[in-house]
């Protein structure tokens, strides 16, 4: 697919998530919305997936670990087609097939069921290394959060990956610079990020996380790298595209109104036109 | 088969499991050698992981390879196979529907002289409260054998205590054992004494033995597997006997006996003593001074059956 219509697809995801949280009133906006670039790229041009077949042994693999974005990762898939988009609408209400955090048991498509932060990259480093063990020729992704990053078990799973030479492994810091309760550097100072992530033997790259170019350019780089795990630390803005949410500290679970959610969806259209 | 201790036991069943299957994956957190596991690592190599001194990365790792198919089978000390590691369990393995197996060395009193931050006597406790997850205890090496192989091909994440150092022997080579269903290892109609694991059942046994010479006739039952509890069985011999004695290396509130005592409550309300630890931390020193210390000896367990 070509740029232009990746970046109009994930103007068009952007929406969806929009659409399918504001239908409840309330979710985890500003971190679904600082993703959408890295899942378009992923899911439209870098993995290797069948969505008729989302469960074949040797795909690609992605471990969303900052569960709670999963609305985020259900627009893309839904997209994609691995289940109907009307399904979106059923987010987080009794019954669903789309939990607020991924659920690996009730989702076509999602790969590894997350929500307590720190525990993705260690399945992720598990998945890499059984896949190795059954010589696929494939790749294992990760998405981490920032915040996420302030967890023990992710310096545990980056310890890991680098011993066992994960080179498959490609994963991505979505550093919004947000935590919960404030800005992350008042909270638990990451910096510098890419250092740390250098200095458990990683390859690192850090990129605009809202540029699908940069980031499909940066994860060919992390393909050829070899006997080393990829970090791209991502830089991006929590809820990114939402005016209501956008550079919010309030966003990571937010409420808003249908007058917000319209606005903000009217605003993305106007963006889609530019594209032809 | 030979009398191996019970690590070596452990780790022969999984060296033969592995010879027909690559999928048998070992993970290890530094602690290859105590959980009596080498062997497999060098006969295996491909198929071993040491996560280093890292146990909740242990369990995320092994769950990344159930979901790619593997059948993971990780052991360290049963204080951080359960305290230390439960939320990884939870979530990564059985929230995500995924066949973990997870042993825990050295439960309770047989850590001896690790003493009480590594004496376990609450890993019964928080797993029982994990849904589908299969929680059991082997009191010899034959039993070990046979279940470790049904755990392997159970379709949920299993949780087994390990005493690690002795080799014991209840049963025959040919005795057949089944995941969920305890086993009767005597007869009786006064009451039933029902104990789980490597300590208390060779107890259970003696104590039958002390309490028949006083003209009490005990039944004995090897509970091996606490979660499914063998619900079948233990109204069998409630009706039968009307009197529960359960005894465990655990403490009496939350293990195997808490298990029998809601059930019998529940359906078949006869006398139940629930015997374990009282609500107490470990403490550090020999196998038979903790056991006179803690009440796990045939003589305690025959007095307190006599005034059952």
């Amino acid at each position: 697919m070509d740029l232009e219509q990746l970046e109009k697809s994930a103007l068009k995801i952007r929406k969806m998530i929009i659409k399918a949280i504001g239908n409840i009133g309330i979710g985890h906006i500003g971190g679904s919305l600082s993703i959408v670039e890295v899942l378009t790229a992923l899911y439209y041009e870098c993995m290797n997936v069948d969505p008729e077949n989302p469960r074949l042994a040797d795909r690609d693999r992605l471990v969303l670990s900052k569960g709670h974005a999963g609305p985020a990762l259900y627009a893309v898939l839904a997209e994609r087609g691995f289940f109907p988009a009307e399904m979106l609408e059923s987010l987080n209400q009794g019954g669903t097939k789309l939990p607020s955090h991924c659920d690996r048991r009730l989702t076509p498509g999602i790969d590894m069921s997350t929500g307590s932060l720190g525990q993705g990259l260690s399945a992720a480093v598990g998945i890499a290394l059984g896949c190795r063990m059954n010589d696929y020729d494939n790749y294992t992704y990760a998405v981490i959060g920032d915040g996420e990053s302030e967890e023990g078990q992710i310096w545990e799973a980056a310890m890991a990956a680098a011993h066992y030479s994960l080179d498959r492994l490609i994963a991505f810091t979505d550093y919004n610079k947000m935590n919960i309760d404030g800005y992350t550097r008042d909270i638990m100072n990451l910096d510098d990020l890419g250092a740390k992530w250098s200095a458990f033997n990683w390859h690192v790259q850090r990129i605009d996380g809202h540029n699908i170019e940069l980031i499909v350019e940066a994860v060919e780089r992390a393909k050829k790298t070899v006997g080393r795990p990829s970090m791209i630390i991502l830089d991006t803005i929590k809820g990114k595209g939402a005016l209501f949410a956008e550079g919010k500290l309030a966003s990571h679970n937010m409420a808003f109104s249908p007058e917000d959610r319209d606005a903000a969806i009217a605003t993305l259209t106007e963006q889609e036109k530019s594209y032809v | 088969m030979s009398d191996k201790n019970m690590r070596d036991t452990y780790c022969a069943a999984l060296m033969d499991l592995a010879k027909d299957n690559k999928d048998i994956v070992v993970l290890d957190a530094d602690l290859a050698g105590a959980d009596g596991v080498v062997a497999f690592a060098k006969a295996y190599p491909e198929q071993f992981i040491n996560t280093g001194v890292a146990e909740a990365n242990m369990i995320g790792i092994a769950s990344g390879l159930s979901s790619v198919g593997k059948i993971p089978f990780a052991s360290t000390f049963a204080c951080f196979a359960s305290r230390r590691v439960y939320d990884q369990f939870f979530i990564s393995s059985n929230y995500a529907g995924l066949n973990v197996n997870i042993t825990g060395t050295d439960p309770g009193i047989s850590t001896q002289y690790n003493g009480g931050t590594h004496m376990t006597f609450e890993d019964i406790g928080i797993m029982r409260n994990t849904p589908d997850l299969i929680i059991y205890e082997p009191c010899d090496i034959v039993s070990l054998n046979a279940l470790v192989r049904q755990a392997a091909a159970a379709p949920a994440c299993t949780y087994m205590r390990l005493h690690r150092k002795d080799t014991n022997r209840i049963y025959k080579d040919e005795e057949s054992f089944k995941l969920g269903k305890g086993k009767v290892l005597r007869d009786g109609s006064d009451l039933t004494i029902i104990a789980t694991g490597f300590v208390l059942v060779p107890e259970a046994l003696k104590a039958a033995e002390l309490l028949e010479a006083k003209g009490i006739n005990a039944a004995v039952i090897d509970m091996h597997t606490i979660k499914p509890l063998d619900e079948e069985l233990v109204l069998e011999y409630a009706k039968k006997t009307n009197k529960i004695l359960t005894c465990e290396n655990h403490q009496a509130a939350t293990g195997m006996g808490s298990a029998v005592a809601k059930f019998l409550a529940e359906n078949h309300p006869v006398k139940v003593k629930v015997h374990g630890i009282q609500g107490e931390f470990g403490e550090v020193g020999k196998l038979d001074y903790l056991k006179e210390r803690f009440g796990f000896t045939a003589e305690a367990i025959a007095g307190m059956a006599e005034v059952l």
